[in-house]
Formats: C-alpha cells, structure tokens, sequence
C-alpha cells in the first residue's frame, strides 16, 4: 500500500476525468432495476405458487399444478444462478431463434424466476403462519379460496414475512453482480472496467464495496420502516 | 330449511358422527348439547361444509350442498357463522370485517348482471348497482347492525383491540350483515372470560326473538332452556336425544344423557 495516494488519483482521474462516473451510473441502475423488477417478478410468482402449495388438495387438477410448482422450485433452488443466466442467454434464446436480446432484460427476468422459487417457499411459511381461523372465517362467508386468499390471507403473510422478504431483496442486489456473464453492465462491471484501464483495481473496488454496503444499508432502513406502518393493526394498546 | 340424511364423518379411521338424521325448520332454534369431543362442533360445521361429509346429505333450500358440484359459496352465504375464536379479519377494521363479503357479493352480482344485459340475455334489474351504491348501502346495513350491538363507536378499530366480548358482537354483525336465512354459532361463548359471557348471549337472545332460524353449539345450559326449541344431545357420534327443553332437562330418556345431566347440573 505504499503508493495508495497515486493510485487513489489515477481512480479519480478515470472515474471522473474520463468519464467514468457515466458507466458506474449506468451500472449503478442496472444493478437497481435488475434487483427491483426481478423482487416484483418473483413477488408474483412466487404468492401463485405459494397459494397453489397450500391449496387443498382433494382433486386432480391442484395436485398437477402442485407437482408442476414443485418441479419450478426444485430446478431454480438446485442449480445456481449464473447457470441459469449462461443457459437463458446462450442456449435457450439461440434455440427459440431470438437474436440480439437484451442481456439487462434478460438478467430481469431469470432473476424473477430464480427469487420466485425462493419467495415461493418464504410465502408459504407465511401463509402457514395466519391463524387458520383467518381462512375458516372467509370461506364461512361464502367467499372463494382465492378471495380470502388474496384479501385476508396473504396481506397478513407478507407482513409476517416482511423482514425477509427484505432480505431477498438484499440478496438479488448483491448477486447481480454476476449478471457480467452475460456482459451486461452493473456495478461490478463498471468499476472493473475502470481497473481495467491501467490495472488498479484495489480503489476501484473499495468504493465498489462501500457502494453496496450503503445500498443494503438504504433498504434494510426503508424494510424497518415499511413494517412499522404494516403493524399498525396489531398493535393492542 | 336445513335437512341432513345418513350424514357419517370419519376423520380417518376414526368415525366421528354415524348416520345422524335431522331437521331443522325456519324459525326453529336448535341448541347442540354433548360431551366433549362427541362430535357436537363436527356436526356443527358440515351443516355449511366446513367440514365436507364422508357420506350422506345436507339439504339447505332443497338443495344438497354436500355434493362437491353444487358451488357451496353461494349458499355459505346465506348460512351465517360464528366461531369460538371470533375469526375477525385482523387486517380489517371493524367496519371493514363487516363489509367485505356483502360488497364483494353485490359486485360480483353487478358484474354478472351487466355481463348478462350486454349479451341480451335476461337479468335482474336490481342487480346492477355502481361500486360506490353498493359501498354506502352495506355501510349503511353495517351501521344499522353495530347499532343494535352498541358498538358503533368501534367501527374504526382493528379486532385486536376490543375485548372478546366486542369480538364476538362483531363477528355475529359481521355474518348477519350477509342477510343469512340460519345462523350457526360454534361455541360462541366457550373462549370469553366469564363477565363477557352475558353480553354475547344477550346479542344472541334478541337474535332469537326476532325469528332468526339458529343452530348452536354451547355449554350454556341456561341459555339452552330459555331460547331453545329443541335440544339435541349428541354422544358418540349419534344423537341420543332430541326433545324440546323441559323434556330434556326434566325427564331425560336416554341414560347417556342422564349421566350427562348429573355431571353438569349442580
């Protein structure tokens, strides 16, 4: 470390002079949009499936669909994920005959499907978590499954799972760092690119880190405070 | 009104109610007296097949609800429900508990109506409301019924701060502002601390005397001899007796129910 103020300069020399705050920017929103529409994504699926899995199961059409579920959930949890973003780009796309795809939208959406699989599981322990009596006292209504479902049910699993659904949010912003695979620009990609240009990277990498660390700090604060408001109904005094 | 033929539950191996026969007409409040764990709630909850029968009938209005065909929501939402544990929405208002299976039904009924009158085909005229009409009109029955509760002035608490006696009023409200033609209640007093036993069973008095057809499961024997018309007593998984109240209390026949009888009268 015995030169760090040298090499400090030529990190703001590239990261600014050369413009290249522009790419970490660039990277930055990549990073957040990957992260945030792959949640959604997987927010969607994975309350289907949950719902699905928890669906009693008399008849023969939801025990299909609760094999099927399951299938999705074993392949997303048994492989990793950079495996399932190297065969989406480089072996399923080429194969429908989809050319020139855009490797962030691709990124989108395995990472949906890959935290659908692991919200799935997180959603179902949630909904397992809501006193029976919830649903009993729906369905006693004369509302559906998937009314009471939707309307009682699940509002109250998310608040339970809350926090950890947080943390899945947490989790997909860090593992997109992999999305370079597929050469689509993140944050790791940016600040690699800026070692890249004179071999430096221990600078480009520090504030690599410490960008990360302040974003998961942001969303762990903005989690804490989106389940105070959730809690105001169980609160008894 | 309500009509069960050779209705057998088994809960796996074990046979909980065998061939119970019974019948239960408008107007008529039945109370389920029993033992516990003979079977008394399980009956209970297949007359609105909470719990769906291994064999055997439940007719309501003529129709057997029991067959998995027949769309049991619609008729669950004319027999009413109240639980030992209340089963208040906890992420709704009380106003909200109230309101939501009587909106979701009239919009459900609006949209189908409207669906009906596109394509020409005949529908009911009255079905077709707008949201907000349906809204104010269940507020309004929604108000009209907390009133007769006294509990208007918690229309906008969340069930986890009244007390239980407050719980079950609302969740009584709650099943009546669907206008059901029978009322089941499944030990509706059983989980109150004692001094809130009253105010729920003085709810339920009134509801009986305005004609409400009701069928419930308690341990409340006064209850039982004041309100009710006929008193079943279920035990082992039969009913062993069915006699209004006099007979019952005054001159049992069954020696299950004398036995019974001897324990819980002091």
């Amino acid at each position: 470390m015995d030169n760090f103020g040298y090499k400090v300069e030529l990190f703001l020399k590239d990261f600014i002079d050369a413009g290249g705050y522009r790419k970490v920017i660039a990277g930055l929103g990549n990073t957040l949009s990957i992260a945030v529409v792959g949640l959604i994504i997987g927010i969607l699926i994975g309350t289907i499936i949950a719902a699905v899995r928890v669906f009693p199961k008399y008849k023969l059409m939801p025990r299909i669909l609760n094999g099927i579920c399951s299938l999705y959930v074993e392949f997303f949890r048994g492989t990793p994920m950079v495996v399932q973003l190297l065969l989406s780009y480089y072996v399923l796309l080429p194969l429908l005959g989809v050319r020139g795809a855009d490797s962030v939208v691709v990124a989108m959406v395995v990472f949906g499907l890959n935290s659908g699989a692991y919200i799935s599981e997180i959603m179902r322990g949630g909904i397992l978590s809501v006193d029976p009596g919830q649903m009993e006292g729906g369905r006693a209504m004369g509302l559906s499954f998937g009314t009471t479902m939707m309307k009682i049910v699940i509002p109250q699993a998310i608040k339970n799972i809350l926090p950890t659904l947080g943390n899945e949010f947490i989790t997909l912003i860090k593992e997109t760092s992999i999305v370079s695979f597929i050469a689509a620009l993140d944050l790791y990609k940016a600040f690699n690119d800026i070692g890249t240009n004179n071999y430096e990277f221990i600078v480009p990498y520090l504030v690599m880190a410490v960008i990360y660390i302040l974003l998961v700090l942001i969303i762990s604060i903005g989690v804490r405070l989106m389940e105070r408001s959730l809690r105001k109904g169980d609160r008894s005094m | 009104m309500i009509e069960v033929c050779n209705l057998t539950k088994k809960f796996g191996d074990l046979t909980v109610l065998e061939n119970i026969d019974l019948k239960i007409e408008k107007g008529e409040k039945v109370v389920i007296l029993g033992p516990s764990g003979s079977g008394k709630s399980t009956l209970l909850r297949c007359l609105n097949c909470m719990e769906d029968p291994t064999s055997g009938c439940i007719f309501f209005h003529g129709v057997d609800i029991a067959d998995m065909k027949v769309d049991i929501n619609v008729h669950r939402q004319k027999i009413g429900m109240v639980f030992q544990h209340f089963n208040l929405f906890n992420n709704k208002t009380v106003i909200e508990n109230i309101m939501l299976a009587p909106v979701y039904v009239a919009k459900k009924k609006a949209r189908r109506a409207s669906i009906r009158k596109f394509f020409g085909k005949s529908y009911v005229a009255e079905d077709i409301k707008k949201v907000s009409e349906i809204k104010s009109e269940a507020r309004e029955n929604a108000f009209r019924l907390l009133t007769q509760v006294d509990l208007v002035e918690k229309a906008n608490e969340y069930p986890s701060r009244l007390s239980g006696g407050q719980k079950q009023r609302v969740a009584i409200v709650r099943a009546l502002a669907m206008n059901p033609d029978v009322m089941l209640f499944d030990e509706p007093t059983s989980a109150l601390d004692p001094e809130m036993v009253g105010e729920v069973l003085e709810v339920m008095k009134d509801l009986a005397e305005s004609g409400m057809t009701m069928v419930v499961v308690t341990h409340e024997m006064g209850f039982a001899r004041e309100v009710a018309d006929r008193i079943i007593f279920v035990a082992d998984g039969i009913i062993a007796e069915d006699a209004p109240p006099e007979e019952f209390f005054d001159n049992p026949k069954s020696p299950r129910l004398r036995e019974f009888l001897s324990k819980v009268i002091h």
